[in-house]
């Protein structure tokens, strides 16, 4: 005898395995084990073939391989004695699968013990084929179950039932054969039978048409008839299970006519007393009972409606949710969700259970209940709905916040019915989660405060009330500092005070104190850090008192590691320091954000890459151009996924001033189509002929600006300019009046020695163009020409219309001209002031592009040219 | 239809596997591995249903009750009732209880291969066979004397039938 077989038993053997420290030692006895099962095997011995299988069962189960021994399985049914093929058939079902070439081989052991005198080997046969049959094996012996569907042993009958199940599910052509003999067990006494023959029928149902229309047929009213025996049955104990009465069979029946009813009015209808006398009498304060009714709801819910039915059903549910179980309450929101979709008007009447089942202790049912809130949520019960989540956010998990914090955002962005009450619950649930807030959702907050003008000064002071009680969440730091970046002004003023607003007193070095406290803030992020620097250079210009102190802020990043921070610090100090005169321009408030192109990009693939490391180079030695890199970031919304356009940053910065120095100079270089000619009428459009030179300019202008606002696209980052051509246009406004009192008389009268000639800027057969020029004292890099127009020809030109150009180290304002009608035969001119500030003054001397449009005898003309013969040192 | 039927302990070492679904043998260590990291992290007084498509694929459920040092777990799809799967494991341990006259884990392991047959007596090949625990243990009763009958006719060596001797 093999030495290794001698002496374990099987409980030799677990205890071997249980006495193992480590899985080392766990391995080493399982090695031991195997290799004396593998000798005992190949020593064909009988004796142990039994003991055997039954140790490799266990060592199957702790995870090992036991292949090797599946062979013996099929010598253990083989085998006569009822020991062996038992041991031998669990062997089958553990070890084999269906996908094994060898269970071909037991095929015929089957058949014969199929057909066993002792029912109990025939049992055990039904049992392995029940879980391991092959689609082979099932046409092979689906014969012998059929014929064992009628046995005289009920214990037989059940197991062939459901041994039928697995047969027609692996061959689905068998489920004829199979339909008269499951509807005869439907006749069935016996409890076990009934309950498989029910079973058997659902499954035919659905795996044949033909039969479900049989068993709908001929079934639909028995099946009705044993449920309600079964319901009135009186208390039996065998089947009872805590008091309640067989509550599997009523669970499987109702299954069954759920499949019947489904699509079909007639068997629905069939069902409908019986179903209802289940929903109303079934006892409901047993697990059991509720199991009996969950099925009944599920059944309601599928069947055909006759109404009523369909709220008891949902009323069931209704009182599930406030079950002490939370098996109950688990299950009764799994079928709200579904009801939702049937009738979701039933489910809203339980709103307010479904809400305290939001802060259920137990975190799955919460999460469910949320989703099912979630779906619930519409313009009409946004308001009391958000306003119990926001509340509820307060005290909730930790590990809840993030899922209940998404889901508020979003229900609140998308119902919300007014912009104030959006800006209000956002501000809440920043305060109390705003760790939790996804950047879109942050993004677009800041989209809609944009947006709403007239409760900037409202957000502004309500971030900032916030921000003393809740600084330690990021999000709300960013989004206040970005507003106090933009509306400090708002802020410090109390502008735009609501009704409902408690007034609050901020000076401009408390507003400065708050983004310090964000920039400091240790742990502030990148992304808050270099918005907090974008915020205070705003600051800068709003606040010229706080001026020095806000450069002191900034310097102290010049030395940062982190380059983006490095970057802004030196270039926004070099800006407050150096460029007093563009900063207020360059740091204007933000155009409004289009909501549409934002939604559109958030849509759009926006490749979210960080910008720390991609920021523009800057090191182009014009001054002026170093500001660029900021200048993108102050145009996006967020300072870390600046979009990349194909326009470099000098294109931007040609966008961004191109209102006072226009940029057909550059685009008229660069292309010489058309198309630079309408930019320069939009850009220009003071003296456009559509624009009498009367006094209504002003408001032509104001009425242009705010049309043209919403058109333009976020995205090629216009609107910035837009908006500062929008402003300057309006603050040209008033120096137009100014102008207006002396525009007939040559302002160099006015103005000190006229130490600068005059020249003839362009001239030609039809026009010639004369500019005067002045300097006002104090400030020698602005220079007001005057421009006079002459007609050379003997027609009046009509629609007279004079547009310049500059490049972008120039900066260009044009007055109205006096006229729009040029008389003819120099009997008359037209004149024209233009303010030119030059950025690189001593070192560039002025140079201009014009256009003069005009209409003679209603034809029109145009003329262009370039002036480069101004004199030095303008 | 019922996937798996699972009995661990608190340990996770698994007692009694069974899995009518097909799954390879790795993967069906992997599930009883993860079935057990997702229980042993569930805290008490929760429902007993999870969600198990992470580990056992779509539209799988998985409700389980926790006796003293072992969870029994059961694993099916929506075809069948939560509540009604639950009665279903109560109906097991009762018949396991009745058997064994209060069970405990040493019962399920040194017994694995009885629990089985109680086991494939209540469930068979994924459906609910029977669930009267008292049919259950008349079954299990015959099948036993049947096995203690042919033992002595066939003298079989009386340590293989390691659940006689209970």
């Amino acid at each position: 005898m093999n030495p290794f077989s001698s002496g374990t038993r099987l409980r030799d053997m677990i205890r071997a395995i249980r006495a193992c420290k480590t899985a080392a030692e766990e391995r080493a006895v399982v090695r031991k084990e195997c290799a004396a099962i593998r000798a005992s095997i190949n020593e064909n011995d009988n004796d142990y073939r039994h003991r055997n299988l039954a140790k490799l069962m266990f060592i199957h189960m702790l995870g090992y391989p036991t292949h090797f021994g599946q062979m013996e399985c099929l010598k253990l049914i083989a085998s006569p004695g009822f020991p062996e093929k038992r041991i031998g058939y669990l062997g089958l079902m553990l070890l084999l699968d269906e996908r094994q070439e060898v269970l071909m081989l037991v095929t015929n052991s089957l058949k014969q013990d199929l057909n066993h005198t002792n029912q109990y080997i025939v049992g055990l046969a039904l049992c392995a084929l029940g879980n391991i049959c092959s689609a082979e094996m099932a046409r092979d012996l689906a014969p012998e179950v059929e014929r064992l569907l009628q046995f005289r042993d009920p214990n037989i009958r059940k197991k062939a039932a459901l041994c039928s199940i697995r047969i027609i599910k692996k061959v689905p052509d068998l489920a004829e054969n199979f339909i008269n003999p499951a509807t005869a067990l439907l006749r069935e006494k016996h409890h076990g039978v009934l309950i498989t023959g029910v079973q058997l029928c659902t499954d035919l149902c659905k795996i044949s048409p033909e039969a479900l229309e049989h068993i709908r047929k001929k079934c639909t009213d028995g099946l009705v008839r044993t449920l309600r025996d079964l319901a009135n049955s009186p208390y039996s104990p065998e089947y009872d299970i805590a008091g309640i009465t067989d509550p599997f069979l009523h669970i499987r029946l109702l299954k069954l006519l759920r499949v019947l009813g489904e699509g079909d009015a007639d068997a629905s209808d069939s069902m409908n007393d019986i179903l209802a006398q289940v929903a109303t009498k079934t006892e409901t304060n047993k697990v059991a009972g509720n199991a009996i009714l969950y099925e009944c709801v599920q059944t309601i819910m599928s069947v055909e409606d006759n109404g009523g039915l369909r709220v008891l059903a949902i009323n069931i549910l209704g009182r599930f949710l406030s079950n002490r179980d939370n098996n109950i309450r688990y299950v009764a929101l799994n079928m709200l969700m579904k009801a939702v979709t049937v009738d979701a008007q039933a489910v809203q009447r339980h709103r307010a259970t479904i809400l305290e089942c939001v802060k259920d202790s137990d975190a799955s049912i919460r999460k469910r209940a949320l989703e099912l809130v979630y779906v619930l949520v519409n313009e009409t019960n946004v308001k009391p709905l958000a306003k119990e989540l926001v509340d509820y956010l307060e005290v909730s998990d930790h590990d809840f916040r993030e899922d209940l914090t998404a889901k508020i955002c979003s229900i609140v962005a998308k119902f919300s019915p007014d912009k104030i009450w959006y800006i209000d619950q956002m501000l809440k649930v920043l305060s109390e989660a705003g760790n939790f807030v996804k950047d879109e959702v942050w993004h677009a907050l800041i989209v809609v405060i944009s947006n709403a003008s007239e409760l900037h000064g409202y957000t502004v002071r309500a971030l900032y009330r916030a921000f003393q009680t809740s600084a330690e969440q990021e999000i709300l730091v960013r989004v206040t500092v970005w507003c106090i970046g933009e509306y400090g002004d708002m802020l410090v003023n109390n502008i735009g005070m609501l009704d409902i607003e408690d007034p609050i007193t901020v000076t401009e070095s408390d507003a400065v104190d708050v983004v310090e406290i964000a920039i400091k803030r240790h742990a502030s992020d990148l992304t808050t850090k270099a918005m907090a620097l974008v915020a205070l250079l705003k600051l800068s210009s709003r606040f010229p008192s706080c001026s020095e102190r806000i450069r002191e802020i900034i310097v102290q990043f010049k030395g940062n590691f982190v380059l983006e921070l490095q970057q802004r610090s030196i270039e926004f100090n070099s800006i407050i320091a150096k460029h007093q005169n563009i900063r207020s321009m360059l740091v204007e408030r933000m155009p409004v954000l289009d909501e549409a192109t934002f939604v559109g990009r958030r849509a759009g693939s926006l490749p979210g890459t960080a910008s720390s490391t991609t920021a523009p180079s800057v090191s182009l030695p014009n001054g002026v151009s170093k500001p660029v890199a900021p200048l993108v970031d102050l145009l996006d919304l967020s300072s870390d996924d600046a979009p990349a356009p194909s326009s470099s940053g000098g294109d931007l910065l040609h966008d961004l001033l191109g209102v006072d120095l226009s940029p057909a100079s550059q685009s008229g270089a660069g292309k010489t189509s058309n198309s630079g000619t309408d930019v320069l009428l939009d850009l220009l459009s003071i003296g456009s002929p559509s624009a009498p030179s009367s006094s209504s300019t002003i408001d032509i202008l104001s009425s242009n600006t705010s049309n043209k606002a919403p058109v333009s696209p976020l995205s090629d980052l216009s609107p910035l300019s837009l908006s500062s051509r929008a402003t300057s246009n309006a603050g040209a406004a008033p120096m137009m009046d100014l102008l207006d009192g002396f525009s007939s008389s040559p302002p160099t009268d006015s103005n000190g020695p006229p130490a600068l000639p005059s020249i003839t800027a362009f001239e030609s057969s039809h026009l010639r163009l004369t500019f005067d020029f002045s300097k006002q004292p104090g400030n020698p890099q602005t220079t007001i020409i005057q421009a006079t127009f002459m007609n050379l020809s003997s027609d009046t030109y009509t629609d007279f219309v004079f547009q310049a150009a500059v490049p972008k180290f120039l900066q260009l304002h044009l007055d109205p001209a006096s006229s729009n009608t040029l008389p003819a035969a120099g009997n008359g001119s037209v004149t024209q002031s233009l303010k030119v500030t030059n950025s690189q003054h001593g070192k560039k001397s002025l140079v201009m592009r014009i256009r003069i449009a005009y209409k003679i005898n209603g034809k029109d003309t145009l003329e262009e040219g370039q002036i480069n013969n101004f004199p030095r040192d303008l | 239809m019922i996937k798996a039927v699972l009995i661990m302990n608190t340990q996770g070492k698994p007692r009694l596997t069974k899995f009518y679904e097909f799954l390879p043998v790795e993967r069906q260590q992997e599930a009883i591995h993860n079935v057990f990291a997702v229980l042993c992290s569930r805290p008490e007084h929760v429902s007993n249903f999870v969600n198990a498509e992470s580990i056992f694929g779509p539209d799988a459920r998985l409700v389980y009750k926790h006796f003293a040092t072992l969870y029994f777990v059961f694993i099916f799809d929506s075809s069948e009732n939560e509540l009604a799967i639950l009665d279903l494991i109560q109906v097991f341990v009762e018949t396991l209880d009745k058997c064994f006259r209060n069970v405990c884990e040493l019962d399920v392991v040194f017994n694995y291969s009885k629990i089985h047959t109680i086991l494939d007596e209540i469930i068979f090949g994924g459906q609910v066979l029977e669930t009267s625990s008292a049919e259950v243990m008349k079954a299990v009763e015959e099948i036993s004397k049947l096995e203690a009958a042919s033992n002595a006719i066939n003298l079989v060596p009386k340590s293989v039938s390691g659940w006689r001797t209970r």
